[in-house]
């Protein structure tokens, strides 16, 4: 996913002089080709992010197009009044990019986990926040960023291993996915855990219920639209992050359905609101987080299964998450034959 | 020659500390004594170091990093006329164009918002760079206070200046030696300044920052050392020119009533 950034940088930036690339010391492995290609235009701030993302604006009053480059919560909230001030305010041509999206620092320990950068940085006005979950989503991000007057956010993970998306005909970034069409529920995803979403996809279809499958690529502005639809044609919206319940995609989601006359079954798969302060991978700490396939999958088919429909919505709209801590694979209950299920709404 | 050239100057100068305590006064806004304490050097840069490069699109840019002093910067430019004087009554009043801190493009002449210390001299930075890179020779100077250097943020963009070698780049440090809440050398002590300008890479000079043989000569011979970033460690009175806000902490945060106002306006005139 760095590489897709990194590539994508150098090739628009050889067609626009206006590209320049600042990094708070960080992209070893990552930056050098486009430090080696465009050397006037690539500057290692050192590891001093404030001043980083000062110069950023500065060069960008100056009318060049600044990307800044580092792990999301030192180019994020280390110098989030620099964000504010100095590029929101200024609504200047600055493109922060973040690596390490929710627990792909996963070992390195909750310093460098980023799980309220989305939350913070959606209230700040005049900022475009962008998830990608694949290179191809990377590429169309990066070529936003470039076209957008003003300043963007993007969130990228470490490596992409969401199944690679075929290139969409409407490209625009601002726009939901639409990766599966089915009418019963609906899972909205983001950024590089969409793999996870695909995998509940899959078990859920197993278990007859049709999924629409949505990756939310731009979660602001949210593509209202698309949730307004997935509320009105499907009877369920399930949100799948790797951020903190609070702020991020599923806030982002649950505030266009709150304001919609219909009433449709929500639910937010998200971090736990904690510092985690397990030790492990990013699989393992996602699993630990109750963020697993199967566990999401069962806590969805668990909700459906209770079916009443009439019943669900009395009971269960924004109930708290669900803490699952079980493994997986157990008796998932089926889908009632579709024929019988009755309407939510 | 030289002595009518400065009177000139502080002619000026007269004028616009007489704009800031009515603006203060009409406004009932914080910050009279920091704004009185900049003019001179602001007449300075506006009226004689900047002037030749104002009109041009590649002219000399200013930030004013000590963002809360812009009463000063405003009636600085509506003298040196980027607008008119009458635009100085929408200060801090409701409706108003001028609010109590920089904004970017509420009138002519301010390009950079700043009002949290310790943004304007990265930005500055970056603008130097910039300059650098398209072949400009315009120069940056960026106004700071001296509390303002209690940020991390400023030592960090002395360290990249210097690392840079941006020797379009002048920093002047408004040292009036009073912060919000005390005397700089009570709240955090800057001491030896000059020294951690120096270590850090700048060439420096200390100057009178209401002198303007001192502000005008040292001004004009930056930068001071080849590929090296400059910056004037400017002393200078927090309320000069108002006897009784001269050196008070209080002035800080009063504005002046209607009879304080008529007592500065009767000091603030030409002798």
């Amino acid at each position: 996913m760095r590489g897709a950034f990194i590539s994508t940088l150098i090739e628009l930036a050889k067609s626009d002089e206006k590209i320049f690339l600042l990094t708070g010391d960080l992209g070893f492995s990552v930056s050098e080709g486009f430090r080696d290609e465009f050397p006037k235009r690539f500057l290692n701030a050192g590891v001093a992010e404030q001043n980083m993302i000062g110069v950023a604006t500065g060069l960008a009053l100056s009318g060049k197009i600044v990307f800044v480059y580092s792990i999301i919560p030192f180019v994020t909230m280390r110098c989030l009044e620099q964000l504010r001030n100095d590029i929101c305010m200024h609504n200047m041509n600055v493109k922060i990019i973040g690596v390490g999206a929710g627990l792909h620092y996963g070992s390195a320990g909750p310093s460098h986990h980023a799980i309220e950068d989305i939350g913070v940085l959606r209230s700040m006005p005049d900022m475009v926040i962008v998830s990608p979950a694949t290179a191809q989503d990377t590429y169309d991000a990066v070529e936003f960023a470039i076209e957008h007057q003003g300043p963007v956010y993007i969130r990228l993970g470490k490596s992409c291993d969401s199944v690679e998306c075929p290139r969409q005909t409407d490209r625009s970034i601002q726009k939901a996915v639409l990766l599966e069409q089915g009418d019963d529920v609906t899972i909205i995803s983001t950024g590089t855990i969409l793999s996870v979403a695909e995998q509940v996809t899959e078990i859920l279809k197993d278990n007859r219920v049709a999924v629409r499958l949505i990756n939310m690529r731009t979660i602001k502005p949210i593509d209202a639209e698309a949730i307004s639809k997935a509320a009105t044609e499907t009877k369920a919206i399930f949100t799948i992050e790797e951020h903190n319940v609070i702020g991020g995609l599923g806030s982002a989601v649950s505030e266009v359905l709150a304001e919609l006359s219909c009433r449709v079954l929500f639910r937010r798969f998200a971090l736990p609101d904690r510092f985690i302060e397990d030790v492990g991978d990013r699989k393992y700490l996602i699993e630990k987080s109750g963020l697993g396939a199967d566990q999401i999958a069962e806590a969805v088919l668990a909700k459906l299964n209770n079916t009443a429909a009439d019943r669900l919505i009395k009971e269960q709209v924004f109930e708290p998450m669900l803490q699952v801590t079980s493994g997986a694979k157990t008796n998932t209950p089926k889908w009632p034959n579709r024929d019988n299920k009755k309407k939510i709404h | 020659m030289q002595t009518n050239r400065f009177d000139h100057l502080r002619k000026i100068s007269i004028d616009i500390r007489r704009s800031v305590v009515r603006m203060h006064t009409r406004a009932n806004s914080s910050h009279v004594g920091s704004a009185l304490s900049c003019v001179d050097i602001l007449v300075a840069l506006f009226f004689e170091i900047m002037k030749s490069k104002q009109k041009c699109g590649n002219g000399d840019r200013f930030i004013l990093s000590k963002g809360h002093a812009v009463s000063a910067l405003y009636a600085t430019l509506a003298k040196s006329g980027f607008y008119s004087e009458r635009l100085l009554e929408e200060y801090c009043v409701d409706g108003g164009r001028l609010p109590g801190h920089a904004k970017a493009n509420c009138v002519a002449g301010i390009e950079v918002s700043t009002g949290s210390l310790g943004h304007g001299l990265s930005i500055g930075l970056g603008m130097a760079l910039a300059a650098r890179h398209d072949k400009y020779d315009y120069r940056i100077f960026v106004l700071l206070s001296d509390g303002e250097c209690d940020e991390g943020s400023i030592w960090e963009a002395a360290l990249f200046a210097s690392h840079h070698k941006l020797d379009n780049v002048v920093g002047i440090v408004d040292y009036n030696k009073l912060q919000a809440f005390g005397r700089t050398n009570e709240v955090l002590n800057l001491e030896p300044l000059a020294d951690k300008w120096r270590a850090f890479g700048w060439s420096v000079k200390e100057i009178d920052g209401h002198d303007f043989g001192q502000i005008l000569c040292t001004l004009e011979s930056v930068p001071f050392a080849k590929d090296r970033p400059s910056v004037v460690i400017a002393h200078t009175i927090k309320g000069k020119g108002v006897s009784f806000m001269e050196d008070q902490l209080a002035w800080h945060y009063k504005s002046p009533n209607q009879s304080e106002l008529q007592t500065a306006l009767r000091e603030l005139t030409w002798a």
